[in-house]
């Protein structure tokens, strides 16, 4: 594996605006030439869950904690992987199905740091961030549980 | 030391944080939830599966025979769901 690059460029907000995605591409990318890959991942709000079709989502989080947390893993992403740029943002509040919820941005030269890096942030964002869902639905309101594929998507990424 | 409370475990509860001062002999996060439980109904209610409940001292993930002396901020909540 690669060194990791001295200089990354980790930026963390949570927000109840909307994000941009080209802008936040544009910021880790301008006036930069040692950039080969870029790697987006959002999360939106779904309508279908396993069950009953989901009207609204309520993200809830831990202010302070969660952007430690994330900022924790931003820092371990950097150390395994070449990356020259980190970006997540959480949105917190109430979304409507289609709304964005989460974007991860990784940049590397090359792809390979950059996928995987974005895959770990958003592994552990959902196994270990401190940020909660209330999904509103026909059938009522109530707290999304946490799902077991989550823990085990998270788990592959700790070094034996 | 300052208590803070999240998603279903706040609702239980009934209040987003508090300060408490429990006895010395609560010394773990285990100890904590433990005596919580034993102070109303809605403690209770709150922790009645205590292995589900995760726990942060001072912002970080801590299991449940870690030590909250020194702690000033420690949060329960249910597992995490974001992303």
């Amino acid at each position: 594996m690669t060194s990791p690059v001295a200089s990354c460029s980790v930026t963390i907000r949570i927000q109840e605006d909307d994000f941009d995605i080209a802008r936040e591409i544009a910021v880790l990318t301008k006036s930069r030439t040692d950039i080969g890959a870029v790697v987006s991942f959002s999360g939106i709000c779904r309508a279908d869950d396993d069950s009953a079709k989901v009207a609204a989502l309520t993200l809830e989080h831990y202010p302070g904690m969660a952007e430690e947390e994330i900022r924790r893993h931003a820092d371990e992403a950097t150390s395994r992987w070449p990356l020259n740029g980190v970006t997540v943002i959480h949105r917190v509040g109430r979304f409507m199905p289609g709304q964005n919820i989460v974007l991860v941005l990784t940049t590397s030269q090359h792809r390979q740091a950059a996928f995987q890096a974005a895959e770990f942030l958003m592994d552990y964002l959902k196994t270990s961030a401190p940020f909660w869902k209330k999904e509103e639905s026909a059938t009522g309101t109530g707290w999304v549980e946490a799902h077991a594929r989550d823990d085990e998507a998270a788990a592959r990424w700790t070094k034996s | 030391m300052k208590v803070k409370y999240f998603a279903w475990v706040r609702e239980r509860v009934g209040k987003a944080e508090e300060t408490i001062e429990p006895p010395a002999t609560v010394r773990t996060v285990e100890d904590l939830i433990a005596w919580l439980s034993g102070q109303s109904e809605a403690y209770a209610y709150a922790f009645e599966k205590p292995k589900v409940i995760r726990t942060a001292i001072d912002h970080a993930h801590v299991k449940s025979d870690a030590a909250i002396a020194g702690a000033r901020e420690i949060a329960f909540f249910p597992p995490m769901t974001g992303g």
